[in-house]
């Protein structure tokens, strides 16, 4: 296709409401927004009033894949508002938690959303009926990591256990025992899912980026660090407002984040692996590097060996952390609460999410900024498929169009997390596809819908 | 002879995606759910689409803009049964919140150019806009429940889904009462059962997600919290989560707006 137009006015297997959108004139690409129609929720301007101890509740509504990542990045600017840090115990339960739902997230988007592009199905149901043992693998990964969020949490989706401070009820060692078993097995399976992941098909696609993370001098990032990039970025979470600016693009209900200066960054599992790969399990580099990946990856639809990687990281660490733990002697440290500004940035499965809080003397937020990883990679992506288009110009429409659309779940978008994002329109000519309730729906408000054409 | 499959479509509107990923979260459940069911639309987890009509549509999430509010009425149109799974589209959910306030000013905080914003004054919930079969309650819902509804309207049933209060399933798994015991307010009498009394059993107090349940007594439970020095600023709060808008909770959060009007 030279010519031409590709439009997805609902991108399938992502999470949230999204369009894509690709015009080609003479084999160069002349067009192309990732537009998210999500509708927006607000949240920034509802959490004003409401009390700090609120937080980790309300924002983990966010997102429904990944609220623990909300409710960590939550709790932890609060505390730093607060002056108080929650340590020991308490921290390593922290870390335990977030290993669940790496697990589940990223189980989730290797076997269910992402694997049946490299092997051509429209969705994981589909590709069961000829890979029902890696499907069923999948499942089985995706329930381990799902069964730490139940036990700390209460429960996968919504948590209710985490606290400004640490947990309402910390768990007792016999139950986190119970846990190793399972999560034995699991390790043992995000091994093979590496060893086939690495046998998947990948086109040659490699780009210069900046790879955006948090690193600690001691682990593998989760709940702390310093933000740090392939590039020179070395700034603690509290000067992100100073390097990261939002942008409103008017095709797009969620804000596109860059560097000041410096333009699109990449945050996520490749982000993460390749600035802090000699942090990772003895077990997990060595899987890595068995699956052909060296201590960087640059090549977008390589994700999924790093997401399997980061699967087998968060099994191992989180079998570490059971070993070696005692239940803490309280639940949670004590929160004095007073007027002030408090930053928390944590690595959600997608990557960096970064959260602000301004209180008051009576503990009420007074001001919220949320910066989801989605909104941060939007501008990389739309840059990846500006790269990636031109060199599969020969492909026919449809095929064009399933690359693209893999080209941007690479990245694992998150759409209701970037409104708090994605419709594919690659144009030929304007044609609406037949709609899947035999209607016909256009998402975009009037203002957008003008802006989009 | 084979039996031909229903057809299960699942649609979204403004929310979290955490209730149709309850769905995809009955790990040992899906493939026999995929396998009783022909899954004809479900986007986020498959690029391929059927037409309708649909025997069982799920649908998770709240009107807020003026696209939705069409788009239910065509998703109704292709709908034998309409499930609302979820706070969001049972009760507006946490976006409700704006039901309250100026959506403008809601706007101009978090977008630069608010005039590219495309957004009703109200999060509703599905039964506002089409007539809806059966609610399923819960932020997130049970996934549980979930496959009992969908097995209920599979074998043209009731789903079984108690309507009691959080009160009787922490009663049931034979808790300490957290309000008695330690003084902490506790929304369990009044909240819809489902959950399994979760918060309770972690050592804190019911706040509510699973909404009202039927003929909850508000005024009574907002007098014990006021008996334990809640104050009527907070219990406007209480009652305005995720199911701010359920007309129980709407009513018991305004009442006490006017009386701290007059304090």
């Amino acid at each position: 296709m030279k010519t031409g137009t590709i439009k997805v006015d609902y991108l399938a297997r992502v999470e949230g409401e999204g369009a894509l959108y690709i015009k080609v004139k003479g084999g160069k690409v002349e067009d192309l927004r990732l537009r998210i129609f999500e509708p927006p929720r607000f949240f920034e301007a509802f959490l004003r009033g409401r009390h700090y101890s609120e937080a980790p509740d309300i924002t983990s509504r966010i997102c429904g894949i990944c609220p623990v990542a909300y409710q960590m990045s939550a709790v932890h600017a609060m505390e730093d508002a607060f002056g108080v840090e929650a340590d020991g115990q308490l921290r390593a339960l922290r870390r335990l938690v977030y290993c669940g739902e790496w697990i589940e997230s990223h189980s989730l988007h290797i076997f269910m959303l992402h694997a049946p592009d490299f092997l051509g199905y429209e969705d994981a149901f589909e590709m069961a009926k000829d890979h029902r043992a890696v499907v069923e693998r999948g499942l089985r990964l995706k329930k381990a990591g799902n069964e730490i969020m139940a036990l700390l949490g209460g429960r996968e989706i919504h948590p209710i256990n985490v606290r400004v401070g640490g947990f309402y009820k910390p768990p007792a060692s016999r139950e986190l025992l119970g846990l190793a078993e399972a999560l034995k097995r699991a390790r043992d399976e995000a091994l093979e899912t590496v060893r086939w992941t690495a046998t998947l098909d990948f086109p040659d696609f490699e780009q210069d980026y900046e790879f955006v993370a948090l690193s600690h001098p001691d682990e593998y990032p989760f709940n702390e660090g310093r933000i740090t990039s392939n590039k020179g970025l070395d700034i603690a979470p509290s000067e992100f407002d100073e390097h990261v600016i939002e942008e409103q693009a008017p095709y797009s209900n969620a804000l596109h984040a860059t560097l000041k200066g410096r333009g699109a960054y990449l945050a996520g599992p490749m982000a993460r692996y390749s600035l802090n790969f000699d942090k990772l399990s003895p077990l997990a580099q060595e899987a890595a590097r068995e699956a052909g990946l060296s201590s960087e990856c640059r090549n977008p639809f390589r994700s999924v060996i790093v997401r399997s990687v980061e699967v087998l990281y968060a099994c191992d660490e989180a079998l570490r952390i059971i070993d070696e733990y005692e239940a803490p002697d309280r639940a949670a440290v004590e929160i004095v609460p007073r007027a002030g500004v408090g930053y928390g940035c944590t690595e959600a499965p997608r990557g960096l999410l970064y959260h602000r809080y301004r209180i008051d003397e009576q503990g009420l937020i007074t001001d919220a900024k949320i910066v989801p990883p989605t909104s941060q990679n939007q501008k990389r992506i739309e840059a990846d498929l500006r790269q990636f288009v031109p060199h599969y110009l020969d492909l026919p429409k449809e095929q064009l169009t399933r690359r693209c659309e893999q080209a941007v779940r690479n990245y694992d978008p998150c759409i209701s997390c970037a409104t708090h994002f994605l419709r594919l329109e690659i144009e030929r000519e304007y044609r609406a596809r037949d709609d899947p309730g035999g209607f016909r729906h256009d998402h975009r408000g009037p203002a957008a819908a003008r802006a989009g054409r | 002879m084979a039996r031909k499959r229903k057809k299960l479509a699942v649609w979204k509107f403004a929310s979290c995606d955490g209730c149709q990923l309850s769905l995809l979260d009955c790990e040992d459940e899906l493939l026999a759910v995929a396998g009783a069911m022909r899954i004809a639309y479900f986007v986020e987890a498959s690029r391929a689409t059927v037409k309708g009509p649909y025997d069982l549509s799920l649908v998770e999430g709240s009107i807020t803009t003026p696209q939705d509010a069409e788009r239910i009425q065509q998703v109704r149109r292709a709908s034998k049964y309409l499930v609302t799974i979820g706070a969001c589209a049972t009760a507006g959910g946490v976006q409700a919140l704006r039901n309250f306030r100026d959506v403008r000013e809601f706007i101009n905080i978090v977008y630069a150019t608010p005039e590219y914003i495309s957004a009703l004054d109200t999060s509703t919930p599905i039964s506002a806009n089409v007539k809806v079969d059966f609610e399923l309650q819960g932020c997130p819902i049970n996934k549980r429940q979930l496959i009992e509804v969908i097995s209920a309207f599979l074998n043209d049933r009731k789903p079984n889904t108690p309507p009691h209060s959080v009160c009787v399933e922490c009663k049931l798994r034979g808790n300490v009462c957290v309000m008695v015991a330690h003084g902490t307010p506790c929304l369990g009498p009044v909240t819809h059962a489902g959950c399994g009394a979760l918060c309770p059993t972690y050592d804190r107090g019911c706040y509510g997600c699973y909404g009202p349940k039927e003929t909850p007594n508000t005024v009574s439970l907002s007098a014990w919290f006021g008996g334990l020095g809640v104050g009527e600023l907070d219990l406007v709060q209480i009652y305005r989560t995720f199911n701010a808008w359920a007309p129980a909770f709407r009513l018991e959060s305004e009442a006490h707006e006017n009386r701290d009007d007059q304090s």
